[in-house]
Formats: C-alpha cells, structure tokens, sequence
C-alpha cells in the first residue's frame, strides 16, 4: 500500500525567483538545492511543519522532459494562471494573509467564507495559484 | 464590511509586532515596546498574540532567533559571533536553547550541514529521485562531459 507523499513538484518559470518567492516571502525552508551543471538546478523546499514534504520547485526548459515547443507551451499555460496546485494550511488565515501581503504575496481572493470553509486564494511568482486555509 | 473592519485592523497591528521580531531581531528586543508598538497593554498583546500564533512572543522571538542561528551557522559563522549576530547576549543561553529546540548543538548542527553539502556536490543523485533525475538526464554520465568539471556533479554508481 502507499504509505505517502515524499515529493511533488510545481512548475515554475525562474527557479531564482522562485526561491525567493517560497522561501523570503511564504517562509519554507530550502530542504536541498544542488547544482545540475550549467543553467540546471535542483531546489526542494519544504513546509515549515513538513519537513519530510519536498516541493520541487522544477525549472520549465526544453529539454527530455519538455520536448518541441512544449517547454514554451507549459510557460504560457503557467503564465496564464491555468493551474492551481494545492491547498496550504495555516493556524489563523486572516493573521497570514495579512503577513503575506505586507510581503508582496498576490492574492486572488481575500479569505472569504465559502459553504466549503474559509479560504483565500494566492498567486506565486510564475502564476501558479494555491489555496489557502486554516488547520481544522 | 464595517463589521470586517475592526477585524482586519487587530490582525494587521499583530502581524506588524510579528514582522518587527522577524525583522529586528539581532536586537535587544523589548517585548514592553513590541506591545505599544501595536497599541496593547503587555498583557493583552501576549495573550493575543498566543491565540494568533500559538506561541507566546517570547517564543516565537527566541524560535526566530534559532532559525536565524541556523542560517548563519550553515554559512559557516562562528558560534560566538552567530551567538550574538542573532540577539543571545550568552553563549551558554545560545547554545541551550538551540539544542532545546534543535536536538543538536550548534557544533554539531554546523558539522553535519557541512558535511551534508559536500555529499550533495559529490553526488547529488543520491539526493534526487531516480524518475526526475532520468526525465532530466541527469543519469547519463556523458551529459556533464562537456561542461567544465568545477560544474560537474560526480557520480558514485
């Protein structure tokens, strides 16, 4: 049986602005960035509460895992907003929204009351956009 | 959304107490001035403040101060200085209160980010899931021969 989840990956358009993002400005902790060779880098960052959670935080270039246009394809569907790639929990959502903004994080909804719960939904550096809730 | 209003104002003067520790806190930070800062009583900002985060400010303060520790002891500062860089004024309080919320000592701490560094330079596969590494091409030896060897990764399989 599957026991869990030890990585998962986001796809992003800058992987040094994207440090910048998650770690200076979310707060998560660099779990291993090593060099790949030139241009290439592999970075994983963690929740602060998640230390056994790596978030790739992988690079959109041609190459084998993007092959004939489909790197500069992936980077228009990212730019556009097109995915949102999970929900992250906080202790109190009206206190991080307002420390994320006063950090520059865009967000695309304020934390509102659905039927659902309450939640805010915010953008990264690239265009991905997550949601956002309180631990239960 | 007037109702809203005085909501959003109690969360931003907490949250702007909790940016000036994580800004300032190399410095003699006094808690006094923390909770004026945000106009509350002392008692009432450490209560509220405990509801918000969970932590008194107290210890948010001294957790902002290890997390600080670590990264400079990653870059390889020394104890003392990384001690009072930080905002300890002893190293003995340093040093406790790191292996308090760390289970290492701040020797130790620093030896082993080191030591893990040099393993990830020496072969970071050892450190990438073997699916990613491949759909990059990263398996392949012969990718990195024609990159200059300071850039290299080396590979021990």
């Amino acid at each position: 049986m599957i026991t869990k989840l030890n990585h998962v990956s986001i796809f992003v358009l800058n992987q040094d602005s994207a440090f910048e993002f998650y770690v200076n400005k979310l707060g998560f902790t660099v779990h291993t960035d090593a060099p790949m060779g030139p241009g290439m880098r592999w970075l994983t960052v963690c929740p602060p509460e998640q230390p056994d959670l790596e978030i790739t935080l992988m690079a959109i270039e041609d190459g084998m895992l993007f092959k004939a246009g489909a790197a500069e394809q992936m980077r228009n569907l990212v730019k556009k907003g097109t995915f949102g790639f999970g929900v992250f929990e906080c202790n109190n959502l009206n206190a991080t929204y307002e420390e994320l903004k006063e950090k520059g994080v865009v967000f695309k909804k304020p934390p509102t009351k659905e039927f659902y719960g309450y939640e805010a939904l915010f953008v990264d550096d690239s265009g991905n956009w997550f949601s956002l809730g309180e631990k239960k | 959304m007037t109702n809203h209003y005085p909501k959003i104002y109690f969360y931003k003067r907490i949250v702007q107490a909790k940016i000036f520790m994580d800004t300032h806190f190399g410095e003699a930070i006094d808690l006094h001035n923390i909770a004026d800062e945000a106009y509350f009583s002392k008692f009432h900002f450490i209560r509220l403040f405990k509801t918000v985060y969970g932590n008194t400010p107290h210890q948010y303060l001294t957790k902002v101060r290890i997390e600080a520790a670590k990264m400079l002891l990653q870059k390889q500062t020394s104890m003392t200085e990384t001690c009072f860089a930080v905002g300890f004024d002893s190293i003995s309080s340093f040093s406790g209160l790191f292996k308090k919320y760390t289970k290492t000592t701040p020797s130790t701490y620093q030896q082993q980010f080191k030591k893990r560094q040099a393993q990830i330079k020496l072969n970071p596969l050892q450190f990438i899931p073997g699916c990613f590494a491949q759909q990059k091409g990263w398996m392949k030896k012969a990718i990195f021969k024609m990159f200059p060897e300071e850039t290299m990764p080396t590979f021990t399989t």
